[in-house]
């Protein structure tokens, strides 16, 4: 097998690593979005250890990213893959972390009834878990369009926070009463809205391996 | 500023036509590294600088090549032009005589006798060449048992000897082990602020470490020229992408 051929075999593990990445990022934020809906502390267990799978994969990506720097001393398309993807496993890495201080938060929430009204926070998890699952396809499939079309889809995701801000100020107003669940709610969907952001980061890593420009965030 | 510009350049081997339509330009103290596969005609163009394929039988050339704006193949005295762009080969090939005298022949050459004044240009191009506290104490030995890499910068010394503008050197270092070629290349870098380089090499490390522009070559053509970092960035045709991330060549 020449050198070429097992480069590019390396470089297919490393897109497989990448999936896997993103399928625990989908997990946890599912994960998180059910322990808040359901106040259930069992699910916030379970988000500490897919947190912690987040953080292994993170670092086998890295190991297995400074090994192809370091054997193909990659040039052009390579360079930009891989310097990409160690970019990428950082903020899916932050995901991970944003997810799990989401699940935290839900077990000081005591109001069951009224977070199962606010259903833009479930609307914003929905979205943000098609765009991590969106970019990793983009950088497997090298598709420019939907990783262009996932860095328009944040405007989704902060749409939804504006929603849900406006919904907990309405809360504050109507119920004095309301004011430390209200505050708890709004850190849980800026986590949302901030997962956004890394999702949105992680397109345009993928645009920038691609292409080789930046995309302007 | 650019040192050299090459315009229209058409080379032939007898019937085979070893360069097409090159046109480069290239940069006053810059190193410009010349990269392809075997065989695409960047050795033959870096020979065409200072008129080595004069030499070759069958060798025809058509085009332009300026120097400082003079046709170096209409205008300008073929041993001042070789006075005025050095070269540095592949192998390390010093005179089987003293290090003193590899340096000194080509000063004697252009009339340079007097010794005071030799020993004062010696002593400067071996330390230019990185090379003088090295063999400061054995300059009338023979250069031939020198180290392969303490050989090529003798090379270089008696190159820079006779005060060139431009410096050709030809996969100056693939015949070095990795010291000696970190040695030729801190040097060359060194040498970029006084001089014009242009490099041919296979290694395209060395072209990303050293060089400021590189041109790619394959069959005769000079498929891209552009800055170093942008060419093994974001190259701008496929067949260097092709060829710098190894997928042919």
């Amino acid at each position: 097998m020449s050198i070429r051929n097992r480069f590019d075999e390396q470089l297919e593990v490393l897109n497989s690593h990448l999936i896997e990445l993103g399928t625990f990022i989908e997990q946890i934020i599912s994960l998180a979005t059910m322990a808040l809906i359901e106040l259930d502390p069992t699910l916030v267990e379970k988000v500490i250890e897919v947190d912690n799978e987040i953080d292994l994969k993170e670092k086998e990506i890295e190991t297995l990213c400074m090994k192809l720097l370091l054997r193909q001393q990659p040039v052009a398309s390579d360079l930009r893959l891989i310097s990409s993807a160690l970019k990428m496993i950082t903020d899916m890495e932050r995901i991970g972390d944003q997810s799990h201080d989401i699940a935290k938060i839900s077990t000081f929430l005591n109001d069951k009834e009224y977070v199962k009204q606010i259903t833009k926070i479930p609307q914003m998890a929905e979205a943000t878990i098609k765009m991590v699952t969106d970019s990793v396809n983009a950088f497997v499939m090298r598709d420019l369009d939907l990783a262009l079309s996932v860095i328009e889809y944040d405007s989704v995701v902060d749409g939804l926070f504006g929603e849900v801000r406006r919904e907990l100020i309405h809360l504050i107003k109507t119920e004095n009463d309301k004011g430390e669940l209200a505050l708890d709610l709004l850190m849980i969907s800026k986590y949302f809205e901030r997962i956004g952001d890394h999702a949105e980061n992680i397109a345009g890593w993928v645009a920038y391996a691609i292409t080789g420009e930046h995309k302007d965030a | 500023m650019n040192k050299i510009s090459i315009q229209n350049l058409n080379l032939w081997y007898n019937d085979f036509q070893a360069l097409h339509n090159v046109n480069l330009e290239i940069e006053e103290n810059n190193i410009t590294a010349f990269i392809g596969p075997s065989g695409c005609g960047k050795s033959t163009l870096l020979k065409t600088l200072n008129r080595m394929n004069d030499l070759i039988e069958g060798c025809r050339v058509e085009g332009k090549i300026l120097l400082d704006n003079v046709n170096v193949y209409k205008d300008m005295d073929v041993n001042l032009l070789r006075k005025r762009v050095g070269m540095v080969f592949q192998k390390p090939n010093p005179f089987p005589m003293s290090i003193y005298d590899n340096v000194a022949f080509g000063l004697r050459t252009h009339g340079i006798k007097k010794k005071s004044e030799l020993d004062n240009i010696i002593e400067k191009s071996l330390r230019d060449a990185a090379i003088w506290d090295e063999v400061k104490d054995r300059l009338k030995k023979s250069a031939l048992g020198l180290s392969g890499g303490q050989q090529q910068r003798l090379c270089i010394a008696r190159a820079l000897a006779i005060s060139p503008d431009v410096l050709l050197m030809d996969e100056p270092t693939s015949a070095l082990d990795p010291i000696s070629t970190n040695k030729i290349e801190d040097l060359v870098l060194e040498l970029r602020k006084n001089y014009t380089i242009v490099i041919v090499t296979h290694n395209m490390q060395q072209a990303t470490r050293i060089s400021d522009h590189t041109a790619f070559f394959l069959l005769g053509e000079v498929v891209e020229y552009s800055r170093t970092t942008a060419l093994f960035s974001i190259p701008q045709d496929k067949r260097t992408e092709d060829y710098i991330t190894g997928r042919f060549g």
